[in-house]
């Protein structure tokens, strides 16, 4: 039977050294997509005849945008898993990757702001998709502040979780009343339709470069979860005895 | 029935509790009153643009009065130990809550719908669209106090409650907002409005079902 | 980058800075907690 005991990893003292051994793995892959994302976003990809050379924003904006919204729906299946199975570890992991998750947004409202100047003449407009985000970025802030008011862990956790779940049936409501909004007041917009066939090797290099911010969250996350799995677990014999090997 | 006894005793209990100290009531009223009243201030006198922006304006000033009761609505009862015996009761404590819910609607969320005509009325506004906004509101409101609770549950007895309740909350408040201001502002242009309505009424029955639900968990989780 | 060096130097430059001084952060965070670890391996 080669069945993995899932549940072996769910308690913090098996998945320390797992984490640990991962970290380097998911490093290296990261280093070598953004190798090559990096070249084919400057080298390969030809200019675009639109927006010249301006489009190779996508290439760092597009993944920052996809991960920040991923990286909420796993905090949503982490909070959810932990409800279900009372592990200690999701409450963890869910806190592990918000900070990232948060970096995301803001990077992707900072890229994209840096697209519309030159692309729009502005640096900001009420887009619903802007304003998504916006919101999505005010989102992770909540949870960021609620987790670290809370001083008890265990509360910290459940709370966490109740806010990320409650976050993430919202997210829905909230992207379709913007969009109505957003339809209503029709001055506001700016047709933000792209070039209707992308090159190949644009969307190649949009890939391996999101492919690359995913590893990097992995690796991130993994070493943020075993720096609060030793914050937590301080006094208890295996920290003592193992941890630090 | 059981079901409405629990809702019904348990708002009775908060209403009795709160006009006691009507000057609560009275704070969050005024406070909307000059929110709202200060816009003017700010932007200038200029009518048109007043009625232009009035229900906007109106449903900022209700989020806001919203918010201001909300870190009172359960930190009476945590703190002198009412709410630990209220969720041990064999009554549901889901339905506990509701009726708490219900009793801060009431105090904040039905006199912002019912000063509302006034302030219409310095904001230019005609008649029917008064009307629309108030029927807006009565079917917003409710959702503001429902969704409140939960944020109100999480940060309970938290450092910094109140400012971080709004920092959680007024993210979730967004489709409220705008299906609220723009049932308002659709009227206006002469559009149909009663899918904005219909909205609303949608919103309310979703966090009908659940709020309550999730801020009882969220409340257990507060008195662990 | 035909006159939009700027905007996108700018976006990979504050990418870049982001996802150097987050794992930075995270390496001082974990340093701080391996030394408190030993110290108190020591007392044990």
């Amino acid at each position: 039977m080669s069945m993995v005991n899932w549940f072996k990893y769910a308690s913090p003292a098996s998945f320390y050294p797992l984490a640990g051994k991962l970290i380097p793995f998911f490093s290296a892959i990261t280093a070598i997509l953004l190798a090559v994302g990096l070249w084919i976003s400057f080298f390969m990809a030809p200019t675009d005849f639109q927006q010249g050379e301006g489009y190779r924003i996508i290439f760092v904006h597009v993944p920052a945008s996809w991960m920040s919204m991923f990286i909420y729906c796993v905090m949503a299946f982490w909070s959810a898993l932990g409800f279900i199975l009372n592990t200690r570890l999701s409450g963890m992991m869910t806190q592990a990757l918000a900070p990232t998750g948060a970096m995301f947004a803001f990077l992707s409202l900072v890229t994209g702001s840096l697209w519309g100047k030159p692309m729009w003449g502005t640096w900001w407009v009420w887009d619903a998709r802007l304003t998504s985000q916006l919101i999505l970025f005010f989102l992770y802030l909540g949870f960021l502040a609620l987790t670290s008011a809370i001083d008890d862990p265990r509360r910290r956790d459940k709370a966490g979780a109740i806010l990320s779940l409650v976050g993430v049936v919202n997210i829905p409501i909230i992207y379709f009343s913007v969009i109505w909004w957003n339809t209503l007041h029709q001055g506001a917009t700016v047709s933000m339709t792209k070039a209707p066939t992308m090159a190949h090797t644009m969307l190649m290099g949009m890939l391996i470069m999101a492919l690359a911010f995913w590893g990097y969250t992995i690796a991130i996350v993994l070493k943020r979860v075993r720096c609060i799995i030793l914050e937590r677990e301080i006094a208890s014999e295996w920290v003592k005895k193992n941890a630090l090997e | 029935m059981n079901l409405f006894s629990t809702i019904y005793c348990m708002a009775r209990r908060d209403l009795t509790l709160a006009l006691r100290h009507k000057t609560e009531i009275l704070t969050a009223l005024f406070f909307f009153v000059i929110v709202v009243n200060l816009l003017p201030l700010g932007v200038g006198p200029d009518p048109k643009l007043l009625s232009k922006i009035a229900p906007g304006v109106v449903w900022i000033g209700a989020l806001l009065a919203t918010l201001l009761g909300l870190p009172r609505l359960f930190a009476h009862d945590y703190q002198d130990g009412t709410l630990e015996q209220l969720s041990l009761s064999p009554r549901s404590f889901t339905l506990i809550v509701l009726g708490k819910i219900m009793a801060h609607w009431i105090v904040a969320g039905l006199p912002v719908v019912l000063i509302t005509p006034l302030l219409g009325i310095q904001f230019n506004l005609s008649g029917p669209i008064i009307g629309v906004l108030m029927l807006t509101l009565v079917l917003g409101t409710p959702v503001l106090s429902l969704i409140g609770a939960i944020g109100a549950a999480l940060t309970l007895g938290v450092r910094g409650g109140g400012v971080l309740l709004s920092l959680l909350i007024l993210p979730l408040y967004i489709p409220v907002l705008i299906f609220g201001a723009g049932a308002a502002e659709a009227y206006r242009a002469g559009l149909d409005m009663t899918g904005y309505l219909w909205l609303l009424a949608a919103l309310d029955l979703l966090a009908l079902f659940f709020a309550p639900w999730v801020s009882a968990i969220a409340l257990k989780v507060a008195l662990e | 980058m035909g006159g939009y060096g700027l905007y996108v130097w700018g976006s990979f430059g504050i990418c870049a800075v982001a996802m150097i001084i987050e794992p930075i952060v995270l390496n001082a965070r974990n340093q701080k907690i391996r030394r408190q670890v030993k110290r108190q391996g020591g007392q044990w």
